[in-house]
């Protein structure tokens, strides 16, 4: 028994050691799994409080640019209720139905794209209603989807983020593939398994697909750069993404209101089919 | 530790800490070269110091840089090994006499000094960003950030280091 213990005392520094290493690399392993919300993250009152007065002082350097994007989507939006009213005149039907996706604005406080497991900070939480498999975009194009939420913060597992797959499609016809990242270039992803029957041109745009209740059908996400022939016959695509992954400031949560029902359904589906 | 140590080392943890999640983990100089200052706690550290509290406070600055940067570990794991793995590296640089006699970074040799610092960063910024690849197919890249990363902190660490030494003194 003294033994033992002479043991312990002798070796207190590489016990001490082994064992802190072994939690670090275990917060590691789950962070690198998807969908475990992991214990250190920057959505809690420190970080998040910390960023926010970060941003507070930042956010001035880049109100120009910031700007411009504004104006130039609310133009766009003005042209959308111009082309709204055109219709309604016309059809005379002012059945009122839930809309399928609902939007909510939130500032971006923190923004990584250096590693090759990025995450975003954002000064939305479920005191604000937001929850974990929300999409998230900016008026430009796709950026991700929540992965953890506090009281006051969430954080986004960005679409530069090795874990991230995310169904994407042509714009003109209707060929799906898999968006994912090679820790390349953050303004460069891949689309992978896109059938080689495709006909691929490049600068043509790719949205998102609609096969998951995260994304509405037909969110930018970008152009074709470049694309090749892999070995099980399916074309993978460098797509030149729409936003600036690395100047991120205004960004919006989607809300699937109707993403209960689906996925109800699905499971009933699953159910009776065992 | 003499009170005056105690709280030297408090603010310098606060201060690196903050510097660290704050300025530096945002330079993304060529897109993804950062320095990261923050070992500099480590390897300030008094040499004649606890090593048992070093391991303890290593562990707590990765923890603090990993929850800032939302990387789950990889900083906590790197930075408690180069905590551990000090005294042999001390060891090696200055030979055994660092126990006894007080030796400061600041006034050693320049050449046993770069060693030291260099020696510490590269093992750091090896684990570091092997465990941030967590991919063997991906080694490559975790081997070239490895030794752009680590050419940046070299240089900010050996400047800072003279820099502060100089304000003191």
């Amino acid at each position: 028994m003294q033994q033992i213990i002479f043991f312990f005392i002798r070796n207190k520094n590489f016990l001490l050691f082994a064992v802190l290493f072994l939690i670090a690399i275990s917060f590691t392993i789950q962070a690198n799994s998807y969908h475990t919300s992991s214990f250190v993250n920057s959505a809690n009152f420190l970080g998040g409080g910390i960023y926010s007065a970060r941003a507070s002082v930042t956010d001035y350097f880049g109100l120009d640019a910031e700007n411009q994007k504004l104006t130039e989507e609310n133009t766009y939006l003005r042209r959308q209720i111009e082309q709204l009213k055109l219709i309604s005149e016309v059809k005379l039907d002012t059945t009122i139905t839930d809309a399928p996706f609902y939007f909510k604005a939130a500032k971006v406080i923190n923004n990584n794209y250096t590693y090759s497991k990025n995450n975003i900070t954002i000064n939305k939480g479920a005191k604000d209603s937001i929850a974990i498999d929300q999409g998230v975009i900016t008026s430009q194009g796709l950026v991700g989807i929540v992965n953890n939420t506090s009281i006051n913060y969430a954080t986004i597992q960005s679409i530069l983020n090795t874990n991230s797959e995310i169904n994407a499609k042509l714009k003109k016809d209707n060929h799906f593939g898999t968006l994912v990242w090679n820790t390349k270039n953050p303004n460069i992803v891949q689309l992978k398994q896109i059938p080689r029957l495709a006909p691929l041109v490049a600068g043509d745009t790719i949205v998102t697909g609609g096969k998951s209740t995260i994304f509405p059908e037909g969110i930018l996400i970008g152009t074709i750069k470049d694309f090749e022939l892999t070995a099980d016959d399916s074309y993978i695509v460098n797509v030149q993404l729409f936003n600036d992954m690395t100047n991120l400031k205004q960004v919006y949560l989607i809300k699937p209101t109707q993403a209960i029902e689906i996925l109800q359904l699905e499971a009933e589906t699953e159910d009776a089919e065992q | 530790m003499q009170n005056s140590e105690i709280f030297q080392n408090s603010i310098r943890f606060i201060g690196l800490a903050l510097l660290q999640v704050l300025v530096l983990n945002h330079i993304n100089f060529l897109g993804y070269v950062n320095p990261y200052l923050y070992i500099t706690f480590v390897l300030l550290f008094p040499f004649t110091g606890n090593r048992t509290l070093l391991i303890f406070l290593g562990f707590l600055l990765g923890l603090t840089i990993d929850m800032f940067s939302d990387t789950g570990g990889i900083h906590a794991a790197a930075t408690v090994l180069i905590a551990y793995i000090r005294p042999a590296l001390l060891k090696f640089t200055f030979g055994l006499s660092y126990e006894y006699n007080v030796i400061k970074l600041n006034q050693a040799p320049i050449k046993e000094r770069l060693l030291y610092i260099s020696g510490m960063v590269l093992i750091h910024h090896l684990v570091l960003f092997l465990l941030e690849t967590f991919n063997i197919s991906h080694i490559l890249l975790a081997l070239k950030s490895t030794l752009f990363s680590s050419i940046f902190s070299i240089l900010l660490i050996f400047c800072s280091i003279i820099l502060w030494g100089r304000k003191r003194s």
